[in-house]
């Protein structure tokens, strides 16, 4: 397995110790797809990321094209980054969070003069005390620099930009409880329509909500044109993407590689990726994109890591978290960790994922102590259909967002597929695996 | 007179005048608060209510949805253990149990001398250095029983302070600089933008 050669794009930099000082911004091309871009009229802007096709790197996969020509006509519109990285075992944002500020508020007002608008807010999770600092001081320096604040780089354009804290809730990821949130309420979801945030968004106004990867690219694709962008990768997945493998490798981290030019295969196996699954063991399942997405298994190794491609195949790509889990990890625990974490984070809205998470919970953890009944396979589907009817992919949604239909992903994937393991629980009255 | 220390006041002034609606900075001024006490006090939540025009009911409201807001206090370095899926496969569960044991509390507890408050949590984004530990919101990469007890020893006698600060994640974020324009020259220049996109406009505006 040949790794391409693609050029690293937004990891560029990452490698150097001081990756986060202005010093090594400055020295290896900082704000130089910002120059470029204030000399370019805000629609040509515009016009580069169209024709890079970038897909949003946040989860949901939306052109950030498409997004950005959505946003409403309007005297006042906003722009809001989305850093409240928390889908379970992705911590890819977490890395240009820490490693590279810098090119995610060049980014930032890259897609502010496109958007023209002259307020843009980064919310971060509460929990990257570091980022916090270092994204802070990376608008500091950019104020000083001239590349924030009043007449950037004396193009007649304006923008400031507000480091925003987070307070712990998985459920402001979603964007339109993330600008709840950043009105200072509870994060709940709003009620759709209107669909997306940049027709009625912050405050009510025209808003554009973006993740810190896609934004991150922008510097790069301004720079070296929306053509060079797309030319790497293949069909609708087009550039580089950040993958965070994690779980039973060798070599756990954040992989910058080129879209559908690579496998599962390649990703866990490659010496300079994961370096294969420690003590020789198997793989038994892959949670592909985040723990909202559908399980894959060992026949799946060989399907290219691209959009449409694990889409077709019944999951999702997601927030590009892959986690590998090998033959010696019990799929009841593995569930029943991942509905609880569910539980915890539903935001009590709606009927069906606040009740519902909380139930397959507790028979979840019933079964895996034990305790569990032969009805309880059943029940456990009865209940996943109730909040996702049908139990598809993608699911059908009896709630205001996505986190209800998300809840019955690692259920269902564990029941149809280690039905037995399941059984044996129930038989021995007991964890097989201790 | 503030309940908040001057200096603590003098930030949470600036924070609301960054906000185009000062209900926004009620999440940033909570995290300002629990600095000072570790923990949202009564008197607090009525000083950050009254500073973004909402009643202290509504501060109240909004902070108990958040995991890091407490109302309760808490030790003065805050551990969190996290048990989520990739911390799972690495052991989580077992470290989270040492840590109870060393610290001879349950997870959400507090240690009797106030040290520490032991937390299970959920994931922090740092899947690749399983299991995941932070103290006060800083990952301190401690993946073995071994090195958590010498985190912990160091920490009780007073080590690594700087690194870690007692309470408070926002505690060394500092906004030094900002708009150096007002409103008006920027409406003013949005307008001159807004002629200019009118004039090659060729496209159709969405409705």
């Amino acid at each position: 397995m040949s790794l391409t050669d693609a050029p690293r794009i937004v990891t560029a930099r990452t490698d150097h110790d001081d990756s986060f000082t202005i010093e090594r911004f400055l020295a290896t091309g900082g704000y130089d797809g910002l120059k470029k871009a204030l000399s370019m009229t805000p629609e040509a802007v515009c016009a580069e990321v169209d024709a890079a096709s970038l897909l949003g790197r946040g989860g949901a996969g939306f052109p950030a094209g498409r997004k950005w020509s959505m946003l409403r006509k309007s005297d006042v519109a906003y722009l809001v980054i989305n850093g409240d990285e928390s889908e379970p075992a992705t911590f890819k944002d977490h890395l240009l969070i820490e490693r590279d500020p810098h090119q995610l508020v060049e980014g930032v007002v890259i897609a502010s003069y496109a958007l023209q608008v002259n307020q843009a807010f980064i919310f971060l999770r509460g929990e990257f005390a570091l980022g916090l600092e270092r994204v802070q001081a990376a608008v500091n320096d950019a104020y000083q620099h001239g590349a924030l604040g009043a007449n950037i780089f004396g193009s007649g354009f304006s923008l400031d930009i507000v480091v925003h804290p987070g307070a712990g809730a998985y459920i402001c990821g979603e964007e339109t409880a993330l600008l709840e949130s950043l009105e200072g309420k509870r994060g709940f979801p709003r009620i759709k329509p209107p669909f997306f945030p940049a027709a009625i968004g912050l405050y009510g106004e025209p808003t554009v909500v973006n993740n810190v990867e896609t934004v991150s690219n922008l510097p790069w694709i301004i720079s070296n044109g929306g053509a060079a962008f797309a030319a790497l990768g293949g069909g609708r997945s087009t550039g580089t993407r950040l993958f965070a493998l994690s779980g039973h490798v060798k070599n756990p981290g954040v992989f910058e590689i080129e879209m559908v030019k690579h496998t599962f295969r390649d990703l866990i196996y490659s010496p300079t990726l994961g370096g294969g699954v420690p003590g020789g063991r198997e793989v038994k399942a892959i949670i592909p994109g985040g723990v909202s997405a559908p399980w894959f298994y060992p026949e799946h190794l060989d399907l290219p890591l691209g959009q449409d491609e694990v889409a077709d195949a019944g999951s999702m790509l997601g927030s590009g978290s892959i986690v590998v889990m090998d033959s010696s990890t019990c799929m009841v625990r593995a569930a029943w960790r991942i509905t609880r974490f569910f539980s915890r984070e539903s935001c009590g809205q709606c009927t069906p994922c606040r009740e519902g998470s909380g139930w397959l919970e507790r028979v979840l953890y019933r079964l895996e102590n034990g305790n569990g009944r032969m009805e309880d396979l059943d029940l456990l589907l009865d209940l996943c259909d109730n909040i996702a009817p049908g139990l598809t992919w993608p699911p059908q949604q009896t709630t205001i967002c996505v986190l209800g239909p998300s809840i019955p992903s690692s259920i269902h994937s564990a029941i149809s597929r280690f039905r037995d393991e399941f059984l044996l629980h129930i038989k021995e009255g007991a964890c097989p695996y201790g | 007179m503030s309940y908040l220390t001057p200096d603590r006041r003098q930030r949470a002034e600036k924070t609301v005048a960054l906000y185009p609606q000062a209900r926004s900075a009620l999440i940033p001024l909570c995290h300002i608060a629990q600095e000072q006490d570790g923990y949202l006090t009564q008197e607090a939540m009525v000083e950050v209510a009254a500073l973004v025009g909402v009643t202290p009911a509504e501060v109240r409201g909004t902070a108990t949805f958040y995991d890091m807001l407490h109302t309760e206090p808490v030790g003065s370095y805050l551990v969190g253990v996290c048990t989520n899926i990739a911390c799972l496969l690495a052991g989580g569960d077992d470290l989270l149990a040492h840590a109870e044991a060393k610290l001879d509390v349950r997870a959400g507890g507090t240690t009797a001398d106030g040290t520490f408050t032991l937390e299970e949590t959920e994931c922090l984004a740092d899947c690749d250095v399983a299991p995941c530990v932070q103290v006060n919101h800083r990952f301190v990469r401690t993946t073995t029983p071994e090195a958590l007890d010498a985190l912990f020893a160091e920490l009780r006698a007073g080590g690594r302070s700087d690194e870690i600060p007692t309470h408070g994640n926002l505690i060394r974020v500092q906004r030094t600089e900002g708009l150096k324009a007002d409103a008006e020259v920027v409406a003013a220049e949005r307008s001159v933008a807004r002629a200019a996109q009118a004039a090659r406009q060729n496209q159709e505006s969405p409705k």
